[in-house]
């Protein structure tokens, strides 16, 4: 299994926000994470890529069968983890092809590889600026600096075509995304679907999954997984909202 | 108080003393202007005193703790077998530069030629050879720019300089080839060198100058200089002042420049190591329409003190100025932005902005930023802002987020935190060396005595991360 997640609870400043999560992820599988604002999905992504402050209280997290919790976050990135953010950050002065050389060498470097030619580097560059419609010059742009919110998440599923992780997560990915940048973004997402790599998509709304077909729909409640099914679900929750689930639960 | 009740620190009888047995030889050479610049800055010294933490120039400079140090301040001449070449190789490759250079305070030169004439009229030398070649330049300028902000390191170099540089370049002349002023102590015992240079640029001139002040050793020496600088109309002076010393050494330097109408000067200061370095920086508008770009990047560690002290005079209508000061201070490290614009009444049309920005690495580094505006006129745009802060921890996560490690984040962030200042500089060549010795020096590498780790034999020590400045 590539992702597999063992009741896991998840603390920020003390206050638990992931109460027992289980969670399974083949490789070649697309899993939709629904759910409620307020339940616990970004934190997940959180926990999973290693940023600072969220406690793993209880349970484990094997990529790969490896237990990756006491992983750095460029560790696991190494390993092959990759975040599509919900708000990427702007790096004024750092110029996007300067990121992504030292990015994808760092990686290549963590596998004993030399670093990627220069030819091949700006090649790979523009193809998958093709991909995701990349118009501009990313050579004199800084990482996000004046971008549109559009291009932001773009530039994310942009970053994931060149880094090719066994795992994506996209937390959020669709949101504030208008028709032509959502089947953007699946697009890029879809050309980089293989048997090899797993995804997992955090999204609010079923639109998202119109173009990226998942294998599997999770509906997270309060800190867990409450609900799991196939893409039928998606279409349930977009037609009768959470309030069903919840009751369920309650019950 | 009266002069003689004046208690003297041990540095200021240093001073005091050396003058007095020494005024006739320092003044053996110097036209009659000179003699009594010399003289009138002695009484101001010893009226004054120097300075300590207590005036609001000086407040947050640990600059009282040198008083009790003896400095040999009769600098030696002799024992200069080398070449500045083989004292010093200096980091800065690739970029073609005329070098003169100072050692111990005199003006050095290989073949003994004091002062040249080149063919397109520029004059470099010795202010001591200049003064007799050119006493009407002294006349004119020398004293008449470095009038404001006198305290007693000023008055000190004034009254005791040995000698310094002196650079005209004539009307018209555009100088090509940036000079290189390499300015370097070597000697054994603690030494004090004070010296003084007059730089002017006639009317459409050019002339780019990198002023580098250097460490070859461990010593601890007390460097004071004070340069003045006429920039003719329609003129353009650039200068670059690579500092890169000795934890031991103090560096103070005050250069006052003065522009006439439609001139423009272009600064950076890149400060790359020092014990402590206060650099003083005036510029005064004479004419209308000029403007003044004024720059500065610190990087400071251990228990380094830099001081950035600017003080932009609006004295006509129509001028620009900008400041743009960054810096990151590590450890017990501490510095002082002082920036003071002062717009006069009749300044009409002043366009006046002033930035500083700082990260602090440490929860122990220090920096005291004070912007202070006095504005007279009405029809002015004028802006300052100053901030303190830590790296972005959300960029920090999003690049090791890539695979990029917590090391090579870190200097990632802080290289392009400073790659504002830095994409100012006009050479190409000039701006990759600078930027290479300055990702030596985030690394902890740049190679200078306190923190050598040899990389003398590998001179293309490979880093790990490129950075694309030329969107600055």
């Amino acid at each position: 299994m590539l992702l597999n997640i063992k009741n896991l609870h998840v603390s920020i400043d003390g206050k638990e926000i992931l109460k027992g999560l289980n969670l399974g992820v083949n490789q070649g599988e697309v899993h939709a994470i629904m759910g409620p604002n307020g339940t616990g999905k970004s934190t997940l992504a959180a926990a999973i890529t290693g940023r600072e402050g969220y406690e793993i209280t209880k349970g484990e997290i094997l990529y790969k069968g490896k237990d990756i919790r006491e992983m750095s976050p460029d560790q696991r990135a190494n390993e092959g983890i990759f975040l599509s953010f919900q708000y990427p950050v702007e790096i004024p002065g750092v110029s996007m092809t300067n990121f992504m050389r030292t990015a994808i060498n760092a990686q290549r470097e963590y596998r004993s590889l030399p670093p990627m030619p220069p030819g091949e580097f700006l090649k790979k560059m523009e193809a998958n600026k093709q991909l995701v419609e990349i118009h501009t010059k990313l050579t004199n742009r800084s990482v996000n600096e004046g971008f549109s919110g559009g291009e932001k998440k773009k530039n994310e599923i942009f970053q994931m075509a060149m880094l090719e992780p066994i795992l994506a997560i996209l937390d959020e990915t669709d949101s504030g995304l208008d028709i032509d940048a959502l089947k953007v973004v699946a697009k890029g997402v879809n050309a980089l679907r293989s048997p090899d790599n797993g995804f997992v998509v955090i999204t609010h709304y079923q639109r998202l999954l119109e173009y990226i077909i998942p294998d599997f729909v999770h509906v997270m409640y309060d800190g867990r997984i409450v609900k799991s099914g196939g893409k039928g679900l998606a279409h349930e929750l977009e037609e009768n909202g959470y309030d069903w689930i919840k009751e369920q639960i309650e019950v | 108080m009266q002069q003689e009740d004046k208690k003297y620190t041990p540095l200021e009888q240093n001073l005091i003393r050396f003058f007095e047995e020494k005024e006739q030889e320092l003044s053996a050479r110097c036209i009659p202007k000179v003699v009594q610049s010399r003289r009138q800055a002695f009484g101001l010294l010893k009226t004054m005193g120097l300075p300590v933490s207590k005036d609001e120039n000086w407040r947050s400079s640990p600059i009282e703790k040198l008083y009790t140090d003896s400095f040999q301040l009769d600098n030696p001449t002799t024992g200069y077998a080398k070449s500045v070449g083989e004292l010093f190789q200096c980091e800065i490759h690739g970029f073609d530069a005329q070098v003169i250079s100072m050692l111990n305070g005199w003006y050095y030169s290989p073949d003994d030629k004091q002062l040249q004439t080149m063919e397109d009229g520029v004059v470099v030398g010795s202010i001591n050879a200049a003064q007799k070649a050119f006493p009407e330049f002294f006349d004119r300028y020398f004293d008449e720019i470095a009038k404001n902000g006198q305290h007693g390191f000023s008055a000190a170099a004034k009254a005791l300089f040995r000698d310094g540089v002196f650079i005209f370049v004539p009307d018209g002349v555009e100088v090509k080839k940036a000079i290189q002023l390499i300015k370097i102590v070597n000697s054994n015992e603690k030494m004090m060198v004070n010296s003084r240079n007059l730089i002017i640029l006639g009317k459409n001139s050019k002339l780019p100058l990198l002023h580098c002040d250097d460490s070859i050793n461990h010593n601890a020496e007390f460097i004071n200089t004070l340069t003045e600088v006429q920039v003719g109309e329609n003129a353009s002076f650039d200068l670059y002042k690579l500092q890169n010393i000795n934890d031991e050494t103090t560096l103070l330097n005050s250069t006052f420049i003065r522009q006439e109408r439609n001139s423009h000067s272009k600064v950076n200061v890149i400060t790359l190591n020092g014990g402590m370095i206060r650099n003083e920086l005036n510029v005064e508008f004479q004419g209308e329409g000029a403007d003044a770009d004024l720059n500065g990047i610190y990087l400071m560690d251990n228990q380094q003190h830099i001081d950035n002290q600017v003080f932009v005079n609006h004295a006509v209508p129509n001028c620009n100025s900008s400041e743009l000061f960054k810096g990151v201070l590590d450890n017990r490290a501490t510095g002082v932005f002082n920036g003071y614009i002062h717009v006069a009444r009749d300044a009409q049309n002043t366009n006046a902005f002033q930035r500083n920005n700082n990260i602090l690495m440490s929860p122990e580094a220090k920096i005291d930023t004070r912007p202070f505006l006095e504005i007279y006129a009405d029809d002015v745009k004028c802006s300052h802002g100053a901030t303190v802060g830590q790296l972005d921890e959300e960029a920090l996560f999003y690049l090791r987020q890539r695979g990029i490690s917590k090391q090579d984040a870190y200097l990632l962030l802080m290289y392009a935190f400073t790659a504002e200042v830095t994409g100012k500089i006009a050479f190409p060549a000039l701006r990759s060396s600078i930027e290479d010795m300055m990702k030596k020096r985030l690394r902890g590498e740049l190679a200078i005595c306190e923190r050598c780790v040899l990389h003398c034999n590998q001179p293309d020590f490979p880093l790990e991360f490129e950075i694309d400045m030329s969107r600055v």
